[in-house]
């Protein structure tokens, strides 16, 4: 009993990561029915500029987490208004192998800033694990839980209570149709854009304490990310929240109750069974296409 | 002209016959000039460039020593390096570009187990004396006759391990390995020798080499309630697991392997790297060595003569490439650059006191290093201490 609770805190840390990583690939489904492949890169961006902005520059957590998002969001949105807007025929096929080449170039660019080398760095606070009926729980992990239901409460009153957000799901819906009521719709697909990578960002700092940042960390993690998407229902907040706990969740017990050689598989074949069995995923109400 | 007893009967011996000829005039030609030419290939870039560039630094630093001082035979040496990317069909083009247009007498490299494994057929084939820079037992197991090695096998981490948990008197031990090359094969050595020191492995776990959570596979292994664990792969996957074990108030000694040997495993692991035992070649504890150690004054030497000249701090790596140059050196002596004669050299060396250890080479030992080339040692307030 001890050990599975122990898998299943485990896994709650690492879905909730996926969590945050598939919640920007959602956002962005949402507002442009794209799927942007240099997600993952965007995280280890935000990972790597906020280890570099509490290390070696010193700069107290709150303000590096913030500085390291906005960054990276800024780099999301010089991405979207140099790299998929001036794209003259903008299908699907094109603006994808665009987003696959940006994730090369960002992990050249990122292997180049920071080397080949890992870093590292120490918790948010240094509270002992929690003991819970034997099973240790990170103070860390905490902290990762926590974030995610605040910035996904955060993002969920934004798109329900602001003219901005509504505006954004107007888009969402028909670009067309919220153009001709006014919404600059060029200008909300630069915001999601830009909200996108910053939740990847984000997904990037909460995950640098418990675990090494380096240039390559990006792809699984997007690949993981974009799976989590996938199985709650591309689009879907909620969606994105559950999916990415239950394959945290599924990981860890695979991993723990059958072979720790099942880890990645895990992910994949509840991908894959998903697809089959559910393709618009868990909560997932949009109609899928194949393109 | 050689006789080509090498030759075996098989589809082409035409052609082997015909390579085999040019090869040894090639020799012939080579001993003519005034320089001996040696062949160098590392993964200088890539992903493996931290073994491939000190190693690069440190051929072309043996081969200037050897120069200064001579040269052999009064030949000077001149070294063709070539970089493989880690990649093994760019390091078996290498080769060929060595042999047949560099006309090297001897190659030296690469860095890496694979690239070892994909470019030794051609040499065995070329008969061209061959010494690898790489871990992997398989390179001189069984034993080919024109290769040999310079780095210790992991055959001699596991039993540097084993000899410290077996008199500690434990017996239990969990393993965790990375899922790659370099974890399967220490996987298979930990199993293989675990029933020679009397120990048990009680749950053998692997891991992602990315992966950011080990705690699932340590619950499982403290399950099986081990006297030690032994954790094996290249950072940063063993940083995680030392961290997990101490998260997870796992209070039982943790063994790594000499694949995190270096200051940035201790960087990255902090405070968890705290009382982690691993062993690791003599280099990286050289100023700690006793004086009666016999590899001391090479240590030594080495690092100030690195350090001086490139200017920065030595890797333990680099070695590999010293010692593989100096031992080739040894044995062109009086050879007149007859590649037959320089293989058997090599087979014959004995006690040759190396940065990785004291070389004895015999016909069945290409590796020629003993568990001592290792010493155990502990990380305490983040540094390394020697234990017995």
């Amino acid at each position: 009993m001890q050990e599975v609770l122990q898998y299943i805190f485990s896994g709650i840390t690492s879905g909730a990561i996926y969590a945050v990583i598939a919640v920007g690939f959602s956002m962005l489904y949402n507002s442009t029915e794209l799927i942007n492949f240099a997600h993952g890169e965007f995280v280890m961006l935000g990972a790597l500029s906020f280890v570099t902005l509490s290390g070696p520059f010193q700069l107290p957590l709150l303000p590096a987490f913030i500085l390291s998002v906005a960054g990276v969001a800024v780099i999301g949105m010089l991405f979207e208004r140099l790299a998929i807007r001036t794209v003259r025929t903008p299908n699907p096929i094109v603006l994808i192998i665009i987003t696959v080449g940006a994730s090369i170039f960002l992990k050249g660019v990122g292997m180049l800033i920071w080397g080949k080398d890992a870093h590292t760095m120490p918790p948010f606070s240094g509270h002992p694990p929690l003991d819970i009926a034997g099973a240790k729980l990170l103070a860390q992990s905490l902290w990762i839980v926590a974030i995610l239901f605040i910035t996904v409460a955060g993002l969920h009153l934004f798109y329900k209570k602001t003219l901005t957000g509504k505006a954004m799901e107007a888009c969402a819906i028909s670009q067309k149709a919220a153009w001709l009521t006014g919404i600059p719709s060029k200008f909300m697909v630069l915001l999601a854009f830009g909200l996108s990578t910053g939740m990847g960002a984000v997904a990037g700092v909460i995950i640098s304490p418990i675990t090494m940042s380096s240039y390559d960390m990006g792809t699984m993690l997007g690949l993981k990310g974009f799976c989590a998407a996938m199985l709650g229902g591309l689009g879907s907040l909620w969606g994105s929240v559950i999916g990415g706990l239950l394959l945290g969740i599924l990981e860890a017990l695979g991993v723990g109750l059958v072979s720790s050689g099942l880890k990645d598989a895990t992910a994949f074949l509840l991908l894959l069974f998903i697809l089959y069995v559910r393709p618009s995923g868990i909560i997932g109400s949009v109609e899928v296409e194949r393109f | 002209m050689r006789p080509l007893t090498k030759c075996k009967l098989n589809w082409m011996p035409v052609f082997i016959a015909a390579v085999c000829l040019v090869f040894s005039s090639a020799a012939f030609c080579g001993a003519a000039e005034k320089n001996y030419k040696i062949g160098g290939i590392f993964s200088v870039t890539g992903p493996a460039s931290f073994l491939g560039d000190p190693e690069k630094k440190s051929m072309e630093m043996a081969v200037e020593q050897i120069n200064n001082n001579g040269g052999i035979d009064g030949h000077m040496i001149e070294a063709v390096i070539y970089d493989t990317e880690g990649d093994p069909s760019k390091a078996v083009m290498s080769v060929s570009k060595l042999i047949n247009r560099d006309r090297v007498l001897a190659i030296i490299g690469p860095s890496r187990t694979p690239t070892s494994l994909a470019v030794i057929p051609r040499v065995q084939q070329s008969e061209i004396p061959f010494i690898s820079c790489a871990a992997g037992n398989k390179i001189v197991e069984p034993v080919k006759p024109w290769v040999f090695k310079t780095a210790q096998s992991d055959i001699l981490a596991v039993a540097s391990i084993y000899q410290h948990i077996k008199n500690q008197g434990m017996k239990a031990l969990g393993i965790i390995t990375v899922e790659n090359a370099f974890g399967e094969s220490g996987k298979e050595q930990l199993l293989d020798q675990a029933p020679e020191f009397g120990l048990q492995v009680v749950r053998s776990e692997t891991f992602g080499g990315k992966d950011s959570d080990m705690t699932a596979q340590l619950t499982k292994i403290r399950k099986e309630g081990p006297d030690a664990i032994i954790c094996w792969g290249t950072n940063p996957g063993p940083a995680v697991v030392a961290k997990n074990i101490d998260q997870l108030g796992i209070d039982i000694p943790l063994y790594q392997s000499h694949g995190v040997a270096s200051p940035k495993f201790i960087e990255l692991a902090g405070k968890a790297a705290e009382d982690i035992l691993l062993p690791t070649g003599k280099i990286l504890v050289a100023d700690l060595l006793p004086e009666s150690d016999p590899q001391k004054r090479v240590l030594t030497d080495y690092i100030k003569g690195y350090e001086n000249r490139y200017d920065t701090s030595v890797s333990g790596f680099g070695g590999y490439a010293y010692d593989a140059v100096n031992l080739l050196a040894k044995a062109l002596e009086g050879t007149g650059g007859d590649r037959g004669q320089i293989r058997k050299n090599l087979e014959n060396i004995k006690g040759h006191v190396g940065v990785s250890g004291v070389f004895n080479f015999t016909p069945a030992d290409h590796n020629g290093l003993d568990p001592d080339a290792f010493v155990m040692v502990r990380i305490k307030n983040g540094t390394w201490t020697l234990v017995k």
